[in-house]
Formats: C-alpha cells, structure tokens, sequence
C-alpha cells in the first residue's frame, strides 16, 4: 500500500443543538505520512479530540462528522458502514489516552488486556496470544514481562500503565496511533521515558502517530508537522520548526509567546510571561469575519468582516490570516 | 483483614440449611409423605420424634429437612432467574441508552409499582401450583431492583476509561458489556440477589401457606406452617420448627448477603486497599 497513512480532506463536524446545527470543526484538512508524527495543538475546546475521534468513527449524538473525507490508507471511514470501521479500530487505528488509571480494566491482568486484541483481531488461541502478549510487553521495555503480565493494573505505576497502554495500541500493528495528552498525568520524567518509547516503537514499525497536546515543547520535539487548531479551525499548519521559530498567525504567535523559557532567550531580555487574553468562544457563538479577532492583537477592520481564506506559506504550509507574517 | 462476623455465621447457617437439603435422604428418620401414621399423632418432641409429629402422625424432622430442598431450589433458582432478567436488561439499558433505556426503565417502574407477591399470586392463579409454576412466578416478578442496580452501574462505568478504551480498540458492544462492564457491576449484584433469596424463601413460604404454592403433602415450609394452624394452641411444635427453618434460612441468607456486601462493595474495597 502506497501514499499517505491518514488523509483529511475539509473535516467538518456538526454539533447539533435541538434543530440547529453549529460547525464545531470546520475545513480541517491535513496529512500524515507513513512513519510521521503529526502535532495537533490548541486550547481547550478548540475541536482537537473530537477531530481525533472522527478519525475512528467514534463520533456520537450531538456530534457528527457531516462532510469530508477521512482517507486511511485509501479508504473513507466516512462511507464505510460502522462494522467495517469497528474493524478497523485497534487493528489499523489505535488510540492512548490521557488517564493511564483509568483505560485498563481493574479487574483484569494486564497480560490478558492485551492477549485479548490477539484473540479479537487476529483470532489466536489464548495461549499464544498470552505468550505474544508477553512479547508486547518486553517491546515497551516492562522490565520483567512474564511477571508483570499476571499483575493487575493496580499493582502498576503510572507510567508502566501507559507502556501497558502502548502495547496494548500497538499490538495489531496500526498504520495510525492517536495519541490523546499520551503523557500529561504523568511524572516529568516519565513523561521523556514515554515519548521517546513511542517515537521509537513507531519508527521502527512506520506507524503514523496524531499527537494531540497543548505542550508546545512537547510537540516541538516530537513532530515533523504541527497543525495549530483554533476554534474548530486549522489556523497554521506547517514544519513544526518554523511554527516555533517564526510563527505566522497571530493566535500562534501568543501561543509561543506565552511559554516559559530558560536560559539563552531568558537573558535575552524577555522576562515577563505574555498571555492571550480572553477565552476560546463557544461553538454556538462563533464571531464573525476571523475567529480569531476578538483576542487578536492585530485584528483590523477586515478581520471583524471577511473570513480570511487559507494561504500557502512557502514551501508548504498553510497559514489563515489576512495579516499573516 | 477484619474478623467478618456477618460472612461467618451466614455462611454457616445457609451451607447447613443446603446440606440438610442435599442429605435429607439419609438424615431422615421416615418417608416425610408416606409414613402418615395416625396412632402416632401430634406427639410431642421426644427421643423418637426429635421434633415432634403432625396431625397425620409424620415425623416433623424429616418433613423439615425435605422442605429444605424446595424451599432453597425455589430460592435459589428463581433469585437466578431474577438476576439474570435483571441484569441483562438493565446493563443493556445504561449502556445503550435511548429509547431502549426508556423502555426498560419503564417496565421497572411499573414492576416496582405493583407489589411483587401479589403479582406472584396473580401468575399463580393462572398456572397450576406446583414447583415450576413457583420458579416462574418468583423468578418473573423480583427483578426491578437488580436491573435498576445494574443500570445505574452501567451508566457510571459506560464513562469509565477502560469502557471507552475497549469501544476504541474495536470491541463489539456485546463483548464491552460482558468482558469490561459485567465483571465490574459483579459485586453489588452478588449482595442483592443473595439478600434477595432470603426474599425468595419467604415468598414461597407465604404463597404455599396460601395453597398457591406447593400443595400437600410434599413438605414445603409454608405449607407445612398452613397445615399446622388448627393445631397452634394444640400442638405448637408442629408448626415451630417449620418456621424456625424459614427463620434460620432468610437470616442465614441476609448475613450472607450482608457479609458479602462488606467484601465486595466499591465503599468497602477503597477502605481496604
């Protein structure tokens, strides 16, 4: 199979309220390559998990993904019938979450949580499922692996939790990883530990990964590409270098700005946190013109008036702003 | 580990109450139907009639221990059949939600509504007493506080992470429900099925004692307490024992019950670990 691992054309997703329906993403489209790491950053609210829940069909009432296309490997999750997409979660698309205590079944070994997508996806018998889920566990670096694997998750740490999470997401060997916050409740340095475990573990089998985060530096070490979402919408999406070094919207730029840095830029001058004032507007009460504009510092007339198109940003990056840089 | 008073003594009386059921046949002194003799009739507990007999001369002690059997089968069997009812709809019920949710919400509360015994009474009217009737009747009318239980745990665990993992992961709805939530809405469920068999027995008891249940002269319980009426004054052991063996039992089972309740539930296990 050739081309990208996960293709989204003009995402949009509806949230309908009585027998209304309001746009909570719009116009999202991006592409992730085989093998890549594709950021996804933005505020709360901004529509960054339910873009990464359309992507396994787990859209559910109010919300729906009403047009686009969401190409994994050629095909459109969107037209398929819910079974054949059911299919497909775990086996071609998995998904880690934030909460590590709370995504494992309590009263089951976790060797037997990730024997059972061997039994579900592949059909193995129990016994060799329960040997190769010894296997996964040694690949995420469980020290120990036969023992751990009759523990239950509650004799686990948070972080041997979340490697228990990978290897249960990784088991099929997906071409797409979503991973949600993979490591925001966990410890510092744990939280190298599990990047730098995913990042390898997907290297080496070329599974795309969707990092979704608001830890710029996070997704600055870890992504090729980074989308940055705002309001439902992709408001600048390019080289994660160039986000960071020369941010080109407005909302990216604040984004930025209000990280804390240490050392060289700190005694460069910039001492004081910046932050964007104001909140993410509600679905139902998008402004009009750029969304952006109530909080922008640059916003002009035409920002309060005309929906600014998206614009390529050489070499090839996408940047929605009518004042861009 | 606390020393389980609850656990202890309940489980010992309802293991002793199934074991004099299981070994009537060899406990037993008579035939508890067959030898009727009149000669010997309400005689008092003695060393030939540990118990005593009844007004046909039977020997109390062994009709108590072969009541044991019917009185536990219909306890256990229809609180099954309860449970199971019970369950099923209520963990489909939280789980899926909507108009299936409404649905059966609804059918719990009218069965909430009308009193579970007189609802047994009914269906017993329209079958044949007899044992199966009275698995049917008890087992058809005492399942709304299982399923409102087990829709409540359904509803909380359908938010859990793991659930939410299991339905990323590409789980069927049927195996989220029997592999994710089952096991974990187990314990409660446990506690209320035991607690109610003990309900289960007494039903039996009161709907044999009204004739609707199991006739004479199979020794039931109830019906050997109905039969016993005229001789109350008379005779008192004859209608003693059989109520003290619905006494023994529903207590034993209530313990259990409550017992259980201490090891397994939610509360209880965070005060433990």
């Amino acid at each position: 199979m050739s081309g990208p691992a996960l293709q989204v054309e003009d995402l949009r997703i509806d949230l309908a309220i009585g027998e209304r329906r309001f746009a909570a993403v719009e116009g999202v489209s991006f592409t992730i390559e085989k093998g890549e790491t594709y950021g996804l950053v933005g505020e709360s609210g901004c529509g960054k998990s339910i873009t990464a829940l359309s992507l396994i069909g787990l859209l559910r009432p109010p919300l729906s993904a009403s047009a686009g296309r969401i190409l994994l490997g050629g095909t459109d999750l969107r037209t398929l019938p819910a079974r054949a997409v059911r299919a497909l979660r775990g086996k071609r698309v998995a998904m880690i979450f934030q909460e590590p205590m709370t995504a494992l079944n309590p009263l089951k070994p976790v060797g037997r949580q990730i024997a059972e997508m061997f039994v579900l996806h592949e059909g193995a018998s129990w016994p060799e499922a329960e040997r190769r889920a010894v296997e996964a566990l040694r690949s995420v670096r469980v020290p120990a692996p036969e023992r751990r694997a009759r523990d239950y998750p509650h004799q686990l740490s948070g972080g041997m939790r979340q490697r228990v999470m990978i290897a249960i997401a990784l088991a099929c060997g997906p071409d797409l990883l979503l991973a949600d916050e993979p490591t925001t409740a966990l410890d510092v340095t744990v939280q190298a530990e599990i990047l730098e475990l995913i990042r390898d573990l997907c290297a080496e089998r070329g599974t795309a990964v969707l990092m979704i985060s608001h830890d710029l530096g996070l997704i600055a070490s870890m992504c090729r590409r980074v989308g940055v979402m705002y309001a439902g919408r992709l408001v600048e999406e390019r080289d994660s270098r160039a986000v960071f070094r020369r941010p080109s919207h407005p909302y990216t730029a604040g984004l930025v700005a209000s990280l804390p840095l240490l050392g060289a830029r700190l005694a460069g001058g910039r001492n004081r946190l910046r932050e964007i004032t104001g909140v993410v507007p509600p679905v139902t009460a998008f402004p009009d013109g750029c969304r952006f504009n109530p909080r922008c510092p640059s916003a002009t007339e035409i920002c309060r008036d005309v929906d600014p198109p998206p614009e390529t940003l050489p070499p090839d990056g996408l940047v929605r702003c009518h004042h861009h840089a | 580990m606390r020393f389980r008073v609850n656990l202890i003594v309940g489980g010992t009386l309802f293991v002793a109450v199934v074991a004099a059921g299981l070994l009537a046949p060899w406990l037993a002194h008579t035939d508890p139907v067959l030898d009727a003799n009149l000669m010997n009739a309400e005689e008092p507990p003695g060393a030939a009639f540990w118990l005593g007999t009844d007004g046909q001369g039977r020997d109390i002690y062994s009709r108590v221990l072969y009541g044991a059997r019917i009185s536990l089968t219909v306890g256990i069997v229809s609180q099954l059949i309860n449970t199971v009812i019970g369950t099923a709809l209520g963990l489909s019920a939280g789980y899926f939600g909507g108009w299936w949710d409404d649905l059966v919400s609804g059918l719990t509360n009218l069965m909430l509504a009308i009193p579970s015994l007189v609802f047994a009474l009914a269906i017993m009217a329209i079958l044949s007493p007899g044992l199966t009737s009275l698995l049917i009747a008890l087992g058809l009318t005492n399942w709304s506080f299982t399923c409102r239980l087990a829709r409540a745990s359904a509803l909380s665990l359908r938010s859990q992470g793991y659930v939410q993992a299991a339905k990323v992961l590409g789980y069927s709805d049927l195996r989220i429900m029997a592999t994710q939530m089952l096991p974990n809405m187990l314990g409660p469920i446990i506690v209320i099925g035991t607690l109610g068999m003990g309900g289960a027995v007494l039903a039996e008891a009161a709907l044999s004692f009204l004739g609707l249940g199991i006739r004479p002269p199979q020794p039931s319980w109830g019906s050997m307490l109905s039969d016993a009426r005229d001789q109350i004054t008379t005779a008192p052991w004859v209608s003693i024992f059989p109520g003290l063996a619905i006494f023994v039992t529903v207590l034993g089972l209530n313990l259990l019950g409550d017992g259980l309740r201490d090891i397994l539930d939610p509360q209880s296990r965070s005060r433990r670990a």
